[in-house]
């Protein structure tokens, strides 16, 4: 490898660089969750940092208190967190699916809290950490921890997986003609509760592959979700909700606003210019915040 | 008192307004008709500002006003009714018609748009009690207080939007004579989009007709009604043996 | 009318009489938090009622608690003056973040989801300044010996309950006014049919900046005022999503539609947290939002037309 052509780029800047492309993965595989719930089921689950939360305690417990194998472990807090998302439609969605649409973000929000309380109450407000100290990556002068890069790259597995899912299955075919069309459902004389739960319980699945790779690199504790919840609605708000392209470069865009500004400055500075970043978009590109549906 | 020159209006790919221009004058009545999808709404929304002009001039007394937000162009005395009427549910029928008065003139004064509610409510025959609901109106009441709410703007120009749907004939003739009154004695100039044309032509002083956007005749009443080309774009050719027909008949003095 | 003016004078007469009366100073202290929370719930329903959900509102309180406080502790400026830049500071928050949703039609979920992001931007931001705020640590305003006027903090509970007692009142003012005002019928326009409303002469952006800011601002002298009352702010209570959302329970919960509603709502909250308090100290903390959270889900579930559904048809009933 010829480091001379590393020396012609500020090295901390391509690390980076190359730190927001590693933590795009993990929000686009979080945005494509929100995306696909709202895509099919038309509804924003605010609470979706906070199933991913759990999903993080979920590994927590199985893997460093309970000492399963993290292969066992992982396939465990996925089904977790995806029969939390069966659970979150069946009892607080399903009813609420002709409401408006404002009572179901209050109903998620409901969640929300209750969620983060249960947390507390069950697990104590301390943070807790995996204690897996992965190596660390050298080129040249940067460095990339294996946790982050292992994340990408799950996330990646995750998204084709999904992406094969929904291209090469009938309930993932009848699931993007109907995120495209929702009038579609009732000639095409598809069972909307059967397909719902199934969404559901994919949108948690992979609010549980999240929570596995977060997991990997940041402590968890009852507020966590409140790190990244924010960012993952900006960023399925400012791609189009329901716009699965959309979410997946807003998610690049954003994980590299927040690793340039956490290279210049403290992180949370990075979701500070990234919500700076949001508003001015808003006044740039309006077009970008409407969804085909509206 | 209105100019509008070469307005366009593109949806996409779509024109729905080409190259139109036309002249309005003061104090006068001016018909906008058309087959569905000539246009006609698609004007009437681009004066009102609800749209912005893809190309072209609107000249309201002097001033462009092309591109303006709505509430600008109300403020500066242009008013509209909708087609389909969209009053405000919440509040009692007086409360629409103030609120039209107090923030088409621009918030003055609470009680200057009380009395240009009340007076607006006196024209179009409707109750002035604060306590009538919008919903124990029928159809024409609902027409009644669209054109209510326009006139509590003070508008020099009002744009009247298929003001006849819905109503029965006898109805459609009070309206049409509500629209007159309106320009004799409160001096508002008028353009009136309408398909329904029978009573529409008895009324108008000028008639512009429009067809897939573009504007195709211009005249008076008579001359118009009488434009082949018209008379085509409405009802297709055989509608001229019948236009000669009921010709015929009304000079024979037979009820038409 | 005059039976009805009779009550309210002889209400208003006990309340202001109340601390002379009955010293107890922890019951004196739930009455202070009940009557500065219901400010704050009112604050928003000023907003909420007309259908403009802000699920952000704890971002405003938090600007208010800080802004004052950190003025005081690291310039001296006294609350006279610190609060009126913290409100000043909040109004410009609900321009630069209401402008572009109003101007772009962001309404809805789409609005309450900004909303959501900047409350919990500014959490970060106060995390993030950590070494001026103090982070999730909290942050302590500096104590002055006694009561002083010129910083706004006094000692004894009588003053502070009456103090409350004011802006509570204040808040329901504001609430009536609001409420009497052309700027209320055209907000229920706009909420109805946006753009019939621009076809009557509404300028709907400016409207509902109107009262987003006034909203806002409102929020932000409840955050200020809990922040001189209790001498004590950290991120979680004043400012969050947790908070925003608390906000929105009680408000909902108490009836937006009703000037009194955020105030039912906040003795309900309030009553709650400190029951539990009592009745689990420590082991306590988190019960009460978890109660909050399974309350609002069964609220908005069971309720047959959604909160705001049943509260129009109850009030068209009761005309």
């Amino acid at each position: 490898m010829n480091f001379a052509f590393f020396e012609v780029f500020d090295v901390y800047l391509l690390e980076a660089i190359v730190n927001g492309i590693l933590l795009g993965g993990v929000l686009a595989l979080m945005a494509l969750g929100l995306n696909l719930i709202f895509g099919v089921i038309d509804v924003v689950w605010i609470c979706y940092a906070e199933l991913i939360m759990i999903g993080m305690y979920g590994l927590y417990y199985t893997y460093a208190v309970y000492g399963l194998p993290m292969w066992i472990a992982s396939p465990m807090c996925i089904a977790l967190v995806a029969v939390l998302g069966l659970l979150l439609h069946y009892i607080v969605i399903r009813p609420l699916l002709d409401a408006a649409p404002i009572n179901q973000l209050l109903a998620t929000g409901g969640v929300l809290f209750f969620l983060q309380s249960f947390a507390t109450v069950a697990f104590g407000i301390d943070f807790r950490n995996l204690g897996i100290r992965l190596p660390v990556l050298a080129i040249g002068d940067m460095h990339f921890s294996y946790a982050r890069l292992l994340a990408f790259l799950a996330a990646l597995a995750g998204m084709v997986t999904i992406y094969l899912f929904m291209t090469r299955t009938y309930i993932g075919t009848a699931i993007r003609a109907i995120a495209q069309d929702r009038q579609i459902m009732v000639l095409m004389g598809v069972d909307s509760r059967r397909l719902y739960l199934v969404t559901s319980a994919l949108g948690g699945a992979l609010a549980g592959l999240a929570a596995c790779l977060l997991v990997l690199q940041y402590d968890v504790h009852p507020f966590v979700g409140l790190s990244f919840g924010p960012i993952t609605f900006m960023i399925v708000v400012l791609g189009g909700l329901g716009n699965f392209i959309g979410g997946f470069v807003a998610s690049f865009v954003f994980a590299e606003i927040i690793s340039l500004g956490g290279l210049y400055s403290d992180l949370e500075w990075g979701y500070v210019l990234a919500f700076a970043f949001f508003i001015l978009m808003m006044f740039a590109r309006p077009q970008g915040l409407l969804t085909r549906r509206s | 008192m209105l100019f509008v020159k070469g307005l366009v209006k593109r949806f996409g790919g779509f024109a729905a307004v080409n190259n139109v221009s036309f002249e309005v004058e003061r104090g006068e009545i001016l018909g906008l008709i058309g087959p569905n999808g000539s246009g006609k709404s698609t004007i009437f929304n681009v004066l009102s500002g609800t749209y912005r002009p893809t190309t072209g001039s609107i000249l309201f007394n002097g001033h462009e006003i092309a591109g303006l937000a709505p509430h600008q162009i109300i403020n500066r005395g242009i008013g509209r009714t909708f087609q389909i009427p969209r009053p405000f549910r919440r509040l009692s029928v007086f409360d629409n018609v103030a609120l039209a008065g107090y923030y088409g003139q621009g918030r003055h004064s609470r009680a200057k748009a009380q009395a240009s509610a009340e007076r607006a409510l006196a024209v179009v025959g409707l109750p002035t009690d604060a306590r009538a609901e919008v919903g124990s109106l029928g159809a024409a009441g609902l027409k009644k207080l669209e054109l209510a709410k326009a006139l509590a703007t003070e508008p020099k120009l009002l744009l009247a939007d298929e003001s006849l749907g819905g109503l029965d004939e006898h109805e459609m003739s009070r309206a049409a004579e509500m629209l007159r009154r309106i320009r004799d004695e409160m001096g508002i100039t008028i353009i009136w989009v309408e398909h329904i044309m029978g009573v529409l032509m008895r009324v108008v002083d000028r008639v512009i007709v429009l067809d897939h956007g573009e504007k195709i005749a211009e005249g008076s009443p008579g001359a118009v009604a009488n434009n082949p080309k018209v008379i085509e774009v409405y009802l297709g050719t055989e509608a001229q043996a019948q236009q000669e027909l009921a010709a015929a008949l009304h000079a024979e003095g037979a009820p038409s | 009318m005059t039976a009805r003016k009779l009550l309210i004078g002889v209400t208003a007469l006990a309340l202001i009489a109340l601390p002379f009366v009955y010293k107890q100073p922890y019951h004196l202290h739930v009455l202070v938090l009940i009557l500065i929370w219901s400010f704050a719930y009112t604050s928003w329903s000023v907003m909420g009622r007309f259908g403009l959900v802000s699920l952000g509102h704890g971002g405003f309180m938090g600007v208010g608690a800080y802004v004052t406080a950190l003025l005081w502790n690291h310039l001296g400026v006294s609350p006279w003056i610190g609060i009126p830049l913290a409100l000043l500071a909040a109004g410009l928050l609900a321009i630069v973040v209401g402008y572009p949703c109003f101007r772009f039609r962001i309404i809805g979920h789409y609005f309450a989801l900004v909303t959501l992001a900047l409350s919990g931007i500014v959490l970060q931001v106060i995390t993030a300044t950590r070494d001026f705020t103090g982070g999730s640590l909290g942050y302590t305003p500096e104590r002055t010996k006694g009561s002083v006027l010129a910083a706004v903090q006094f000692v004894d509970k009588e003053t502070w309950y009456l103090i409350a007692l004011l802006v509570w009142a204040l808040g329901l003012l504001i609430w009536y006014l609001v409420d009497g005002s052309m700027l209320r019928h055209a907000m229920e326009a706009i909420s109805e049919d946006e753009d019939a409303a621009a076809a009557a002469g509404i300028n709907v952006t400016a409207e509902k900046l109107k009262i987003t800011v006034l909203s806002a601002v409102m929020t932000a002298f409840a955050g200020a005022l809990y922040c001189q009352y209790q001498m004590f702010i950290s991120p979680d209570t004043v400012s969050g999503i947790s908070v925003s959302l608390q906000m929105v329970f009680a408000a909902v919960v108490g009836g937006i539609y009703v000037a009194l509603g955020p105030t039912v709502g906040a003795v309900i909250t309030i009553l709650l947290a400190e029951a539990l308090r009592i009745g689990f100290g420590t082991a306590a903390v988190g019960w009460d939002n978890l109660i909050y959270g399974v309350l609002l889900v069964c609220f908005i579930v069971l309720l047959p037309q959604g909160i705001l559904g049943s509260l129009l048809v109850r009030r068209a009933a009761a005309k």
